[in-house]
């Protein structure tokens, strides 16, 4: 008998315990099943809860119980592997869960008023007993919108990011990407407010008489502070992706840098770019607060951006929502599933087109 | 053969001269005065650089673009301080302090205690729930997963970000809200003695709800950030760990946990300034109460964002002033926290360039 037989029993490796014993699967069903049992006892037995609780308390009692028999079979290190294992994949279910929920929603409470009515006719004159009335306007609101303020945001952005990775050295250079990180957090309802008290209370008041203007392009503004970080902040990250040799062999070609920049560097970090427009573009769409404060929520259809106020489709779901009618919860949910749709179909595109770019990590 | 010339005839035809003059002294054909410009037939070639060309037109475009971002920030500052000052000096209580908002009246009085107690409790509620399920969606698509399950599990969190917050706060509003009041009556039966779960009731539209949605869109904020961060562990670290015989859980705890935490504290704060912020998924999952209340479960909460969306369309004058600096107070807020989070990543060069 060893030294460290003496001191440590079961340290040294023998024929016995050289090879690590694994919980069978049976084991760990028989557990489940297990918990399962007496949580259901405990819980409907004594009346103090429903199926909810049955499942929740069988969770707690399986870990529990698997850590007590893990620990006997595997050993207490191994046990505890086991323990932390099993809540990281709950994590991964319990997180799926609300999804699945929300897209299963969307789909049965949204198809109710799936229909030509929807798409073609905007709430001017529907009362509230009238069951029809769509969100044509709206949908024409989000598409001005958006669209305008993405030809603010992108050659903004695109010429902020080719600053930063080009041009920009030292202390002030770092300030801006700072900021611009920063102002990736600053609440969509703050972007509104700016645009309140910048646009619409300010400026606005010298085009039209002295009285403040709600109209789809404060809405375009408000937006296009809100897109102007993520863009500046993709298109960096892609420009710093072009090698560096492009840019020297067109140095060297005795390109000037501009030139270079627009017709080397651009064009090959274009689709980077592309994708990370049309995932700003998407986030925009479904900006509701800024909307609210600064388009006026205008209810018949207007072609106009710049006079005479708008609607959006995100602020159609939220004023459909706070809707007393019996028939306003059915066109918010449609509302709310065109709205996803032309979001998610946007953000898929961008991923799929990220897919297809050359310029990788 | 007399067809080729010799070569010692003609080995130094054409650049006799040149050497010639470059036997000279440096400078010697060139008189002084013609330093300016290029000499005739050597080393010319490069154009003078003018001083207003498309170059610097380019450069300075740019530039501009750049600043605007600095620019807008400042901007957003002085105009809500504009608007929110003449509104302050027209409150009748303390802005601070008050606990009640009615900013319409012709002595207007607001404040925004409530709002404020409102807001923090909502998002320590969405943080609490969302972090350790962050984390552990972070791990599994790191470290647990394989390819063929974290590409499309890390798709699906990624969408989770893209649906608009309206949505949420729609389904949190007719879906989730009979769920969590089933569930708030079961804690205010078993729990009630605890302040946090009292109440007569009713429940349903509450602090709680309004927190378990918020929790829902500050999920793949952290979750994001989080996976960049884990993925960076140097493989060194979770290879020498496991090679002194660490389980898996002990190897993440040892190496890829320590090597992560600033960034994971990072990408907690970014996620408190998404909840701080978020304003509709708010207003239409929270009863709206202006009692100064920790209680989680009682239909009531109120958030400075939330009373922002509610009250704006009664606003007037004053009342919009009033709002402006609510929302100043939030951007103030908002802004601290970001600037907190992006110090931490920029210190860690190897997190700067991971984007959330």
């Amino acid at each position: 008998m060893s030294v460290l037989d003496r001191e440590m029993p079961g340290v040294a490796m023998t024929p016995d315990n050289i090879r690590r014993r694994n919980l069978p699967l049976g084991t760990n069903l028989l557990i489940v099943v297990a918990a399962l049992v007496v949580s259901a006892v405990v819980v409907l037995g004594a009346g103090i809860g429903n199926w909810l609780l049955v499942v929740v308390l069988a969770s707690v009692i399986y870990l529990v119980g698997l850590n007590v028999v893990a620990s006997r079979v595997e050993g207490k290190r191994a046990a505890r592997n086991r323990m932390w294992q099993t809540l990281i994949y709950a994590a991964c279910v319990l997180a799926v869960l609300p999804l699945a929920s929300v897209v299963w929603t969307l789909i049965s409470k949204g198809a109710s008023r799936l229909d030509g009515d929807f798409f073609g006719s905007s709430m001017a004159n529907i009362g509230a007993r009238d069951p029809n009335g769509g969100a044509y306007h709206a949908i024409i609101g989000t598409l001005e919108q958006v669209g305008i303020a993405a030809l603010i945001a992108v050659p903004l952005g695109v010429l902020g990011a080719v600053y930063l990775v080009e041009y920009g050295r030292g202390r002030f250079a770092n300030t801006v990407r700072f900021f611009v990180d920063v102002m990736t957090g600053i609440p969509s309802i703050v972007a509104g407010l700016f645009i309140l008290s910048f646009w619409v209370l300010v400026v606005s008041k010298w085009f039209n008489d002295g009285n403040p203007e709600y109209s789809g392009f404060a809405a375009s503004l408000a937006l296009s502070v809100l897109m102007l970080p993520t863009i500046v902040r993709s298109t960096e990250e892609m420009l710093r992706l072009v090698p560096g040799p492009l840019r020297e062999g067109s140095y060297a070609l005795g390109v000037p840098q501009w030139k270079t920049i627009l017709k080397v560097v651009l064009p090959t970090a274009a689709p980077g770019i592309v994708t990370g427009v049309m995932l700003a573009i998407a986030r925009a769409a479904g900006e509701t607060a800024p909307v609210l404060l600064v388009a006026g929520g205008l209810a018949r259809i207007n072609f106009d951006p710049f006079s005479g106020g708008q609607a959006s489709l995100a602020l159609y779901v939220y004023q459909q929502a706070g809707d007393a009618s019996k028939y306003a919860p059915a066109r918010a949910w449609t509302a709310a599933l065109t709205l996803v749709a032309l979001v998610l179909i946007l953000t898929i595109a961008a991923k799929l087109l990220a897919r297809r770019n050359k310029l990788t990590r | 053969m007399g067809d080729y010339p010799f070569r010692s005839e003609n080995a130094t035809a054409g650049d006799l001269g040149v050497t010639s003059r470059h036997a000279q002294g440096a400078g010697y054909g060139v008189p002084p005065s013609r330093y300016e410009e290029p000499p005739i037939g050597g080393g010319g070639a490069l154009p003078k650089k003018s001083r207003f060309s498309m170059e610097t037109g380019f450069r300075g475009v740019s530039t501009a673009a750049g600043t605007m971002v600095l620019v807008i920030i400042v901007a957003i500052a002085i105009f809500l301080i504009s608007q929110a000052i003449p509104a302050i000096k027209a409150d009748s209580e303390n802005f601070l302090t008050y606990n009640r908002w009615s900013p319409n009246e012709a002595v207007p009085a607001f404040g925004i205690a409530v709002l404020a107690l409102g807001t923090l409790l909502s998002s320590i509620i969405a943080l609490l729930v969302a972090v350790p399920i962050a984390l552990a969606i972070a791990l599994f698509l790191t470290h647990y997963a394989p390819r063929r399950l974290a590409t499309p599990l890390g798709f699906v969190i990624d969408l989770l970000a893209a649906v608009p917050s309206v949505v949420f706060g729609l389904w949190g509003r007719d879906l989730l809200q009979e769920p969590v009041r089933d569930f708030s009556v079961w804690l205010n039966h078993y729990f009630g003695w605890l302040p946090i779960f009292g109440g007569e009731g009713p429940f349903g539209q509450s602090i709680m709800l309004g927190g378990l949605v918020l929790s829902i869109m500050v999920l793949p904020i952290v979750t994001s950030l989080s996976r960049e961060v884990f993925q960076q562990t140097p493989g060194m670290n979770e290879e020498a760990a496991l090679a002194l015989g660490a389980t898996k859980w002990e190897m993440i705890r040892v190496a890829v946990l320590p090597y992560g935490k600033p960034g994971v504290i990072a990408a907690v704060m970014l996620g408190l300034g998404r909840a701080l912020g978020e304003t509709i998924a708010l207003a239409l999952t929270l009863g709206i109460t202006w009692e100064i209340s920790f209680n989680l479960i009682q239909t009531g909460g109120n958030s400075i964002a939330a009373n922002i969306a509610n009250s704006f369309n009664e606003a007037n004058d004053t009342g919009r002033g009033a709002l402006i600096a609510s929302g100043l107070v939030l951007f103030a807020i908002t802004l601290i926290v970001n600037m907190t989070a992006r110090a931490i990543i920029y210190r860690r060069r190897e997190f700067r360039d991971s984007a959330a």
